[in-house]
């Protein structure tokens, strides 16, 4: 059990309601993070359109969820 | 020496493009990017941009010295904007110094490429009917 800061953007946060929001998760890794947020929140994008950040810097999908992670999913990037 | 600005602030590119001037560039190239009234056959009103900000200008930095490694460039720069825009703002721009034009074309082309590419900032149409999109670019195979 992990206590997590998610901060959304773009897409997911005009789906998740919020800005951020800190919970506790049983996730082993950040794919089944993302896959029990987008059930319980009703996230529309597929993982696989997403990239995950950890605490400011990009991560891969099956890195642990760790005690007091700030984490971002990445909707598709539209800069410029 | 490059340096990423992201303001929510009208882009004011006056001491960033100064610091490019060197006595070895033989030249300078930019790239604005401009909030158009329309895409894709929709009339839009203006854009509303959020960043991640703590990343975005880790992996714009990294856009720019990678810029800097690939090119034959002296100096790379880029401002982007975030918040509410309006037709015709300045939501981004790139400088870039060089001995030769062809290395600061080239450079400035990659420089806003790869931004939008990869850098997460996500721009959100408002269009004249009343509905709003987020717009979707990126490469989903990184």
């Amino acid at each position: 059990m992990a206590s997590v800061t998610l901060e959304y953007f773009a897409l997911l946060r005009d789906e998740a309601g919020c800005q951020s929001e800190t919970l506790r998760t049983e996730a082993s890794d950040l794919a089944a993070l993302y896959d029990a947020l987008a059930h319980a929140r009703g996230f529309t994008l597929p993982r696989a359109r997403l990239r995950v950040a950890v605490n400011a810097r990009f991560a891969s999908w099956d890195q642990p969820v760790s005690e007091g992670d700030h984490i971002v999913f990445i909707p598709p990037v539209s800069g410029g | 020496m490059s340096a990423f600005l992201l303001t929510d602030q009208p882009i004011d590119t006056t001491a960033f493009a100064h610091a490019l001037r060197r006595d070895e560039a033989g030249g300078y190239c930019s790239f604005e990017g401009w909030v158009r009234n329309h895409s894709d056959g929709q009339d839009v009103l203006g854009l509303d941009y959020q960043a991640y900000r703590p990343l975005a200008e880790a992996e714009a930095l990294a856009v720019l010295r990678e810029a800097e490694t690939r090119f034959e460039i002296i100096a790379a720069s880029a401002i982007h904007r975030f918040g509410s825009l309006a037709i015709g703002d300045m939501a981004v721009w790139i400088g870039v110094s060089a001995a030769h034009r062809d290395g600061a074309f080239l450079a400035c082309r990659f420089v806003i490429d790869e931004l939008k590419r990869r850098v997460p900032i996500w721009k959100r149409e408002r269009y004249a009917d009343g509905h709003s999109e987020w717009i979707a670019c990126h490469d989903t195979e990184l």
